[in-house]
């Protein structure tokens, strides 16, 4: 990791307004609309006693996370070994790679910062209560993150250009988001449903993190499952991705 | 000294040999020039010297050291101007320059640096906003931001209007008259024959001839070309015997022959026997384009080619 290719991939991030909206306000956003519908803030027993905007918090976590590995770091990487960026580091003391983490960093630090935003807006403005096992949230948050940065890496891997990039990244974007809940929350999908959606990513993901708010530790197995997906992506990842 | 050496080099693609066993070397302090036309094994042969292509056979040292096996010590002593490099469309030239000096131990001061190369207006500007010439000159600057020994220039004047280019042609004598050796690669005539010092002229994937540039025009079969307007017509059977004739041109009544200083004393001993007069003689040495048009292949149609004919 070199640190002057980090601080300038995170100058480069807060240039980009449409990359900066979706991460960072656009989770919050959905939220604050969501929980301005009276009926949304209104105790709800199918939901085992929650509020629908109580649910959404965690949803709303995972859609920055989804933002940012998969719509805008994949056309970023993309973008730089299509416009020879990569080569051009290559003639430097300083290897490529080191373009390719700062990318991946920024990306995580700002998917982190968009979940702190989506908690801060919950508790404030609806109080939501903060997650009762704050580790087992911490540890599925990284987790998260970690798949979300995999997966986004395989994108860029698999798309020659920015234009592929963009377009396998909108393709994997509204499966990813329906995992983590954003048109049903996992609590209210039939436990079928609710079963198979825990064995993608960002269904693992939304379980773990309800759990962790519940006060419980996340089930281990929807933590392996996320673990699995990341190791299983960055080696896909790791094996595709050319440099030029 | 050597500070590159090239010997037998070898890479194909997809079964085409795009270099074919070149061989050459670079001489500390020297501009050497790598001219022919496109797609005639200059950029992978150059890319082979940057350590960025992996030879199919054949050895590259620069200053003693493998490209690729030794890519870490080799990067610190070599420059590159890459062509058709970008940057990040957002990032600044001071960003860009502060950025790329801090990946080497002992950069040099961009500041004068940018300064030299007509940058200094434009530290704040967006990589994306800057015109063709001064994209071409920040990709300058990047390669000798690390104080390298050795720069290898690809193609740098490329989309350059004629001001700028002969600025750049100045700047890299200047960077020369500081002791660094420069590769360049190019396919202006008019370029190489100004800067270099000896020229490696590729053609097909081999070294068609590697000579100065006074040199490879000597060697040339067209070495003097002589023209004028003759008062009365001239015998064509009489044109055509002349000795060492490469080739005849009428345009307008007037004569162009290429040839050898043997051809321009037959054609004033021809002249004085006819008592005729040539109107407007000039005779003058040909220039790099006719010699390299005779050493590669001519059926190559690159209007490039010849654009920089003066």
């Amino acid at each position: 990791m070199n640190t002057a290719v980090l601080r300038t991939e995170a100058r480069l991030l807060a240039r980009e307004p449409g990359s900066l909206f979706w991460i960072l306000a656009f989770p919050p956003l959905l939220l604050a609309i969501l929980g301005a519908v009276p009926a949304f803030r209104e105790h709800q027993d199918g939901l085992g006693g929650l509020r629908i905007v109580d649910t959404y918090v965690p949803v709303t976590v995972l859609v920055g996370m989804i933002v940012a590995g998969v719509q805008s770091m994949p056309v970023g990487l993309t973008g730089y070994r299509e416009q020879g960026i990569l080569r051009r580091m290559s003639t430097t003391p300083v290897r490529p790679s080191a373009l390719l983490s700062a990318q991946m960093l920024v990306h995580a630090l700002a998917a982190l910062l968009s979940a702190l935003l989506a908690l801060t807006v919950g508790r404030l403005v609806y109080d939501v209560r903060l997650p009762g096992q704050p580790y087992g949230y911490l540890l599925a948050l990284v987790l998260a993150v970690l798949v979300a940065l995999a997966l986004g890496s395989v994108i860029s891997a698999v798309s020659g250009t920015v234009k592929i990039a963009g377009a396998v990244g909108t393709a994997v974007f509204f499966p990813m988001l329906f995992c983590a809940g954003v048109w049903l929350p996992v609590q209210a999908m039939p436990d079928l449903m609710a079963d198979i959606v825990g064995f993608t990513p960002f269904g693992a993901a939304a379980q773990a993190l309800n759990a962790a708010t519940a006060g419980d530790w996340p089930g281990w197995s929807h933590l392996a499952v996320m673990a699995v997906w990341t190791v299983a992506l960055s080696t896909a990842a790791a094996r595709w991705f050319r440099w030029e | 000294m050597s500070v590159i050496e090239v010997t037998d080099l070898r890479k194909s693609y997809g079964g085409r040999a795009v270099v074919d066993g070149v061989s050459f070397c670079v001489e500390e302090g020297e501009i050497f020039g790598i001219l022919g036309p496109n797609g005639a094994g200059k950029t992978t042969t150059v890319e082979c010297v940057e350590g960025l292509r992996v030879p199919d056979a054949g050895r590259v040292r620069v200053t003693g050291l493998d490209p690729v096996a030794d890519h870490d010590r080799v990067s610190h002593v070599l420059g590159a101007q890459l062509q058709e490099g970008r940057l990040q469309e957002k990032l600044t030239v001071r960003e860009a320059l502060q950025l790329y000096a801090s990946f080497y131990p002992d950069p040099a001061d961009w500041r004068p640096l940018a300064e030299r190369l007509g940058l200094a207006e434009r530290l704040g500007t967006r990589f994306g906003k800057l015109s063709g010439g001064q994209k071409q000159r920040l990709f300058i600057a990047l390669a000798l931001v690390g104080n390298p020994r050795i720069v290898v220039l690809d193609e740098l004047t490329t989309g350059l209007d004629p001001r700028a280019r002969r600025d750049t042609w100045q700047l890299i004598e200047d960077i020369r008259a500081n002791g660094v050796t420069v590769l360049l690669v190019t396919h202006f005539m008019e370029e190489a024959q100004r800067l270099c010092d000896r020229i490696a002229v590729i053609d097909k994937g081999r070294v068609a001839a590697l000579d100065t540039p006074a040199g490879l025009i000597r060697r040339s079969a067209r070495a003097t070309v002589i023209t004028f307007t003759p008062s009365e017509p001239l015998d064509e059977s009489e044109i055509g015997a002349l000795p060492a004739l490469a080739s005849v041109e009428h345009k307008d009544g007037r004569i162009t022959l290429a040839g050898s200083d043997e051809t321009v004393n037959a054609v004033i001993t021809l002249l004085a026997r006819r008592r005729i007069t040539a109107h407007q003689l000039r005779v003058s040495d040909a220039t790099l384009d006719d010699a390299f048009l005779d050493l590669t292949d001519t059926t190559v149609t690159d209007p490039s080619m010849t654009e920089s004919t003066p």
